[in-house]
């Protein structure tokens, strides 16, 4: 898969581009080739409308891969995208250790040879308040869990992000200790609604958005799904999470969307959809309530938030 | 030696650099050219203008020690005043675009949120200094009141880089950087004061 050029110039640049060339032999050939990719481009997202609920709308392409949070590029949320050119997600592989039968290290290819690719289209709920609609591809993280063969004393699952300051320039500084961690308990990981996410709107996964492959945990925070995973372990006790260990006050290791507790630096009560104008209401759960709420139904969300 | 005649003569070219960016970021947004987050990019803009006049307000008061560029602090009101109106526009973003003047939501964002607490009481604390800035007011103040009132820049530029320091989530280095120069431009009046005025000479 290969991402066309048209598909990663801006919407507005693109037709100031046309008009800007238009008249000239070679570069009249030109437009015509890339408007028929673009117009590709705007018949995939059709694809993804299905999976859609009421009230949602994808966001853009360009949306999605020139506005995130991707501290290892930058801290600012344009970095990701126009730092992460030199960042190289082949080949990989993933580490798996802790509380296995068989500590391994997979290629990727070969886990990917081992499960389905499905769309998924979710909701990604930034703890900033804002958040988009997004499709994605990829498998569920309970089928990587399969092959890893956890031990039953794994009651976690940890993720760790590579490091590579050569290539991401972000880890030069120490904004936050690298390389980045996040964790899952067991259920969590092991629900259905939880992916390793390859790609988004059928491209492989751009660089800046967590290229090759980063967890999709639609009912957390955004900084829960940890991007370009180089290692998963399996642990008996709860492991430390980079923003937990940062700010234990602003950011806990559960980190579920709640618009009932507050954050010292957001309202979590309402967010703006990238793309709209005015603010929405958050959902409980980011609106996965119904399938995610029975795993809390013995927690004080307020405690462990 | 620039005179007051020199510092005045290039008001209206500053007036106009300073006005500009506001009316690139206005046009900007109404054609939908300010990002994917417009509404962000835009409160990020104008708060950080406003930041930056601040300072750059106390920084005049500094320069005009250096005899040379005395008077330089004809300068000062005018680039106070744009602080404020920048102020105004980061102010009225966020109550208009961000919160569509959902009152009940804004009072609490204040009350609740120590970063948005920090940016209300500095941008309350300007309302007296701008609208005491006119000759007018300075006579009928007297001119020891009216400085008294307008040592309130002190805690409005150091509530405006703590607004700012609160806000960034990691990476402090930009508000720690303007935090460090408001604490100079205060340690060098603190120490001037603290000489006497004959060893000063």
């Amino acid at each position: 898969m290969k991402i066309l050029s048209s598909e990663i110039t801006p919407y507005k640049t693109y037709l100031n581009r046309r008009k800007f060339i238009k008249g000239s032999l070679a570069s009249a050939l030109l437009a015509t080739v890339s408007s028929s990719a673009f117009a590709n481009h705007d018949n995939n997202s059709s694809i993804y409308n299905k999976y859609l609920n009421e009230n949602d709308k994808l966001n853009s392409y360009e949306e999605i891969t020139t506005y995130n949070n991707f501290y290892e590029f930058g801290t600012h949320k344009k970095h990701p995208h126009l730092n992460s050119g030199n960042f190289k997600p082949r080949p990989w592989t993933i580490k798996i250790d802790g509380l296995v039968k068989k500590p391994q290290t997979f290629d990727l290819e070969k886990i990917l040879s081992n499960v389905t690719i499905e769309d998924r289209v979710y909701r990604l709920r930034c703890v900033e308040a804002w958040s988009m609609v997004i499709p994605w591809q990829g498998f569920q993280l309970s089928e990587l869990i399969k092959m890893a063969e956890p031990l039953s004393s794994a009651k976690y699952v940890q993720f760790v992000t590579v490091f590579r300051p050569e290539e991401m320039p972000g880890q030069q500084k120490r904004t936050i200790i690298w390389p980045y961690r996040e964790g899952l308990r067991m259920d969590e990981a092991m629900n259905p609604l939880t992916i390793l996410a390859t790609g988004l709107y059928g491209h492989e996964m751009p660089n800046q958005n967590g290229a090759p492959i980063r967890l999709v945990v639609p009912w957390k925070y955004g900084f829960k799904s940890i991007k370009s995973i180089v290692e998963i372990r399996f642990l008996d006790t709860q492991p430390e999470t980079s923003w937990e260990t940062l700010a234990p006050w602003e950011y806990g290791f559960y980190a579920n969307v709640n618009p009932n507790v507050n954050h010292p630096r957001w309202s979590q009560g309402t967010e703006r959809r990238i793309g709209e104008f005015k603010r929405r209401e958050t959902l409980m759960f980011n609106g996965y309530e119904k399938e995610v709420a029975h795993l809390y139904k013995d927690l004080d969300l307020t405690k462990f938030y | 030696m620039f005179s007051t005649r020199n510092f005045n003569r290039s008001k209206p070219v500053l007036f106009i650099l300073i006005l500009f960016p506001s009316l690139i970021w206005a046009y900007q947004f109404v054609t939908g050219n300010l990002g994917v987050n417009p509404i962000e990019k835009l409160m990020d803009e104008l708060g950080l203008m406003a930041l930056r006049l601040i300072i750059i307000t106390l920084m005049i008061t500094t320069l005009s020690n250096i005899k040379p560029l005395k008077s330089i602090v004809v300068l000062r009101r005018m680039i106070g005043l744009f602080a404020f109106y920048y102020v105004c526009l980061h102010f009225s973003t966020y109550i208009v675009l961000d919160h569509f003047l959902d009152m009940k939501f804004i009072i609490q964002d204040i009350i609740k949120r120590p970063f948005i607490t920090f940016g209300f009481i500095s941008f309350l604390f300007l309302i007296p200094l701008a609208s005491t800035s006119t000759n007018n007011m300075i006579k009928r103040l007297g001119f020891k009141l009216w400085k008294k009132i307008h040592y309130l820049i002190y805690p409005v530029a150091i509530l405006a880089s703590m607004h700012f320091y609160v806000l960034v989530r990691a990476d402090k280095t930009e508000p720690v950087i303007y935090m460090g120069i408001i604490i100079l431009l205060l340690l060098h009046r603190i120490f001037k004061r603290l000489t006497p005025p004959q060893l000063a000479q």
